[in-house]
């Protein structure tokens, strides 16, 4: 396995990962229509971390799970590399996700009733060229811990698992979603270093949810949301390490 | 779900047991109006004066002499001959025993010899009604006999002709004639050769019996039986022992679902609301507000099950009593359900549900505040023992997390898989016992009787008409036989039965050992029933008495041989050996015959017109009416049991996959998240159920074995006994409905998953 780069090694890479023009999403509610995106537009290239910043209920969760395909937007266009991710049908939406699409949630979600080992191994099947699930979860430093249960760790060590399983079959993006938000902050930090490792690693693009600004120091962009727009964006002139932040 | 499960408990014991008393109490009623007679005799001949000597025996309460023959009758267009038994009616006014339902037209005059009753059954078999005439052989002259009414009997309910397994209502009726006229055709002026009496209580039974017999033995007594040993009683009460075997087992495998379903639903709900108890507590509302509460819920099931089983219970007993009733004849229904039972059935529901639910509301009512308002703590997995075998290397984790759930939680997949064989097994112990009549009818009759016809004779011709037979058009084999009933006694046990005579080469008809292979009667010794050697303690090489009835010989005889024999309980020894027992010389009750099928028009033809020639019997029809009878009784009541059956398996399967959908949700969830199908993920559900059904299904079909011997045992009676025959395609059949019930009820949760808000899902607080 090759050896973790700094942040200063790396340069952005200008490949373009995502293009979103005019994104859209409303849902219906019996308390009539909340609008959740309202025709964003932005571009994503490889490489990179993104954070989406903005308070609860800003549209950065809903722009995480349509760049994800978890959901349809209601109106406007994501394209993919060079195909329209918006035009696909649920079963064409399943194999996007499958072979190009690494989540980390908030709550972890790992399956209980399968080791550490095993949780990774899951998606192996799913990859052309996995990463061995040892040197996963070497990457995230919890190799020792690969024949307990879920229930034997602590968050922070679920949710390194939880990357560990996003990164073994080398998708093109990864998309987090308040991955340090059911932890405390040391844990948190010690969440992020994964991250961070994982996209010096293979060079993922990496977008990350979160609503803590002090997390915004690693990212090579902050998109903030307000209100289902895009309210501003920044380029960081220096990606901060994931261990100096502290909240 | 335990609504359902409820209900078919509570409706299974109430239709059960509401047709057997409706059934038992509409007999009792039949009985009751129509005097059917406690005891009956038959006899050579005796003096109507023998009459008061019966009447002033304590104990009884009144009498009734009759006439009785068997004749040959001619029915218009029809070809073969049809066996008559003609009983006498009083001159004036009604039987004071044995009565008869008129239905049709009207009861003799007195002084016209020619009138005639018959039997409703026969009557429609052969589209008879009033007016109708019919050609009978009595007393060795041709009688045309008219019809002037139509009725029924309480003691032909079930019409049984001699040498007959199954009723024959096209060769076999009875028909009602003046005393007089039959008197004076028979040449026995005021005597009789039958009687039936009524007890009125003082006495036992069998202390009557006991001084009838003496009173009959100068006249040739053929043995005086009780109401429980004619078959017709005998046939129906059978039924009822079937039908109340069958109402004490059914609805308690029900109840034992209904009670793990309530236990697992109850389980599962206080679980998702755990943290709604916790903040309860933390509001104030005590725990018995809280225990009050669940319990209520238990109760709406309770209340909802046994009210829809009741409801359901009671409509159903009641068609079924309405086809039994039209199946056995009985002139009027008296459907009545039993309030007892119904009481009881509820009680035994509530208990099973409160027994269920109990745990679940006691956890709900011992849970800490401050604890039930926190997550619960998650499951703890671990690998098994299994595992540790290395197998798991040859399993994806999907498949891993299937059997590790399911041995996360042994109780509720025993109790799943419990449910499930259950459910194939009370299938099983229904259809069995179409194997047993297919048994029965060919492996075991296809066996024993290789006759085409069997002809019997008015009186016992000497062994020379078997000669004759063979000149009959198409007759390719005769070989005679001789009936006649006896008395066995072995130490204190007796009983009367008939004893065949075979000839030592006979091959039409043959006695078969346990094993079915068929046995050479030996010059001596006599071969007993299986059943009847029970019944008189006997084995091989014992020594019993056979007693002719109607003849003062009797003699000690060795059994030879134990037999099988499904229907009726026979004695069997050589033909020689018996006529030597009678003393009479050599002669015959009728003839085996083998014939040429083309021929089989000029033989009946030739039939009618042989003086002695009673009647006939076509082994293929009288096995297809056995087919036909056992059939209908049984159809209707296996179809209500795999309907049950198949309900249940509903049940369950459905409970279970809402249960693993429910706590599996967010693993399916993650699966999807990860890029597995909706098909991949569902697999996780599929999959378990899968597992649960497959290990219920072999378990269910030993269980069925089970289940089926006890409900074998319970129909093992003196009229016919059914072996435990169950086919693959019956385990087959069973294990089918399941696994359809369980994929109808997968497939409803499925949709469930194919719905599944993936991201919502994700999100939720842990």
């Amino acid at each position: 396995m090759t050896g973790v780069k700094d942040a200063a090694d790396v340069g952005p890479t200008r490949t373009r990962v995502y293009s979103v023009r005019a994104l859209t999403k409303t849902y219906e509610t019996s308390g009539g229509q909340v609008h959740a995106l309202r025709g964003i537009d932005l571009d994503l290239f490889d490489g990179e971390i993104i954070v989406l910043l903005g308070p609860s209920g800003s549209g950065k969760s809903t722009l995480l799970s349509l760049l994800g395909g978890l959901d349809r937007p209601t109106a406007g266009q994501i394209w993919f590399r060079d195909g329209e991710l918006t035009s696909l049908d649920d079963r064409a939406l399943t194999a996007y996700r499958r072979r190009h699409v690494g989540f980390v949630f908030q709550f972890y979600n790992l399956i209980p009733s399968l080791t550490v080992r095993e949780n990774v191994e899951l998606v192996t099947d799913m990859a052309d060229r996995p990463v061995a699930p040892t040197d996963a979860l070497e990457l995230v430093g919890l190799a020792q811990r690969m024949d307990h249960f879920p229930a034997q760790l602590s968050g922070g060590e679920q949710q390194r698992v939880a990357i560990a399983r996003a990164i073994t079959k080398r998708p093109a993006v990864l998309l987090c979603d308040e991955p340090t938000g059911a932890v405390d902050s040391k844990t948190g930090a010690r969440v992020l270093e994964a991250i961070e490792r994982c996209n010096l690693e293979f060079g993922t693009l990496t977008v990350l949810v979160t609503h803590n600004t002090v997390i915004a120091g690693m990212a090579d962009r902050v998109l903030s949301l307000a209100d289902g727009a895009v309210a501003g964006e920044r380029a960081n002139a220096r990606r901060r390490k994931a261990r100096e932040l502290a909240w | 779900m335990i609504i359902v499960v409820l209900a078919c408990a509570v409706a299974t014991a109430v239709m059960s047991f509401g047709v057997l008393r409706s059934l038992a109490e509409t007999r009792s009623e039949y009985y009751e109006r129509y005097r059917f007679a406690d005891l009956f005799a038959s006899l050579n001949r005796a003096p109507e004066s023998v009459t008061r000597a019966i009447e002033r025996i304590p104990g009884v309460a009144r009498v009734q002499t009759r006439l009785a023959v068997d004749a040959a009758l001619e029915v218009e267009a029809v070809d073969e001959p049809v066996l008559g038994r003609l009983l006498s009616l009083p001159e004036r006014g009604e039987p004071a025993v044995n009565a008869i339902v008129l239905r049709q037209g009207r009861t003799i005059v007195p002084g016209n010899a020619d009138e005639v009753v018959v039997s409703e059954t026969f009557a429609r078999a052969h589209g008879l009604a009033p007016g109708a005439r019919v050609r009978a052989m009595l007393g060795g002259h041709e009688r045309q006999l008219v019809i002037v009414g139509i009725a029924l009997s309480p003691e032909y309910i079930y019409a049984l002709g001699p040498g007959m397994i199954a009723p024959d209502d096209r060769r076999f009726g009875v028909l009602w004639m003046g005393r007089q006229a039959l008197e004076t055709a028979l040449g026995l002026k005021d005597e009789f050769n039958e009687l039936g009496l009524q007890l009125d209580g003082s006495k036992p039974e069998a202390e009557v019996i006991e001084r009838l017999e003496e009173i009959l033995k100068p006249y040739g007594g053929a043995g005086v039986y009780a109401r429980e040993h004619q078959s017709s009683h005998a046939f129906i009460s059978s039924m009822l022992d079937q039908l109340s075997g069958v109402g004490r087992i059914v609805p308690l495998i029900f109840l034992m679902v209904a009670a793990f379903l309530a236990h697992t639903v109850m389980g599962r709900l206080i679980d998702t609301q755990r943290q709604q108890i916790g903040l309860l507590k933390a509001l104030g509302i005590s725990d018995r507000a809280i225990g009050w509460h669940y319990l209520k819920l238990g109760l709406v099931l309770i209340v909802l099950g046994t009210g829809l089983g009741l409801a359901a219970g009671a409509g159903l007993g009641f068609g079924l009593t309405d086809l039994y009733t039209q199946f056995f004849h009985f002139p009027f229904l008296r459907y009545k359900q039993d309030p007892a039972v119904s009481a009881a059935a509820s009680f035994v529901a509530a208990a099973a549900v409160v027994v269920g639910t109990s745990r679940g509301v006691r956890r709900a009512i011992s849970l800490p505040a401050a604890v039930a308002m926190v997550p619960a703590v998650p499951s703890a997995y671990r690998s098994g023992s299994w595992e540790k075998l290395g197998i798991e290397r040859r399993l994806n984790e999907p498949t891993r997390m299937i059997l590790r759930h399911l041995a996360r939680w042994p109780l509720r997949a025993v109790f799943a898989i419990g449910g499930l064989s259950l459910a194939v097994a009370l299938q099983i112990s229904m259809l069995f016992s179409f194997d047993a009549l297919d048994h029965m009818i060919n492996g075991f009759y296809g066996r024993a009787q290789r006759q085409d016809l069997t002809v019997f004779f008015a009186d016992a011709p000497s062994s020379a008409a078997a000669d004759e037979a063979m000149g009959w058009p198409g007759v390719l084999k005769a070989e005679a036989y001789r009936t006649i009933p006896v008395r066995l006694s072995l130490g204190t046990r007796a009983r009367v039965v008939n004893l065949t005579g075979l000839p030592s080469t006979a091959t039409l008809v043959r006695v078969l050992d346990p094993k079915l292979a068929p046995v050479r009667l030996p010059a001596h010794g006599i071969a007993l029933s299986s059943k009847l050697a029970a019944l008189l303690h006997a084995e091989t090489g014992d020594v019993i008495t056979v007693e002719a009835i109607g003849s003062s010989t009797s003699i000690e005889v060795s059994v030879a041989q134990i037999t099988e024999q499904y229907i009726g309980m026979d004695a069997y020894m050589d033909l020689d050996a018996l006529n030597e027992l009678v003393g009479a010389g050599a002669r015959i009750s009728g003839v085996h015959l083998l014939i040429d099928k083309s021929h089989r028009e000029a033989l009946y033809r030739t039939l009618k017109n042989v003086p002695n020639v009673a009647g006939i019997s076509e082994r293929a029809v009288v096995l297809a009416s056995f087919h036909d009878t056992m059939a209908r009784t049984l159809t209707i009541i296996v179809s209500f049991f795999v309907a049950f059956a198949g309900l249940t398996a509903v049940s369950i399967v459905y409970s279970v996959a809402r249960i693993i959908l429910a706590e599996r949700e967010r693993e399916m969830a993650t699966l999807m998240a990860l890029g597995f199908t909706t098909r991949e993920a569902g697999y996780i559900l599929v999959g378990e159920i899968a597992t649960l059904v497959l290990l219920a299904l072999p378990l269910g079909c030993v269980l069925g074995r089970g289940l089926g011997w006890i409900i074998a045992q319970r129909l093992d009676t003196e009229l016919y006994r059914v072996p435990l025959i169950i086919s693959s395609g019956t385990n087959g059949v069973a294990m089918l409905v399941v696994v359809l019930a369980a994929v109808i009820s997968t497939w409803i949760v499925g949709r469930h998953l194919r719905r599944l808000d993936v991201l919502a899902t994700l999100n939720a607080r842990q």
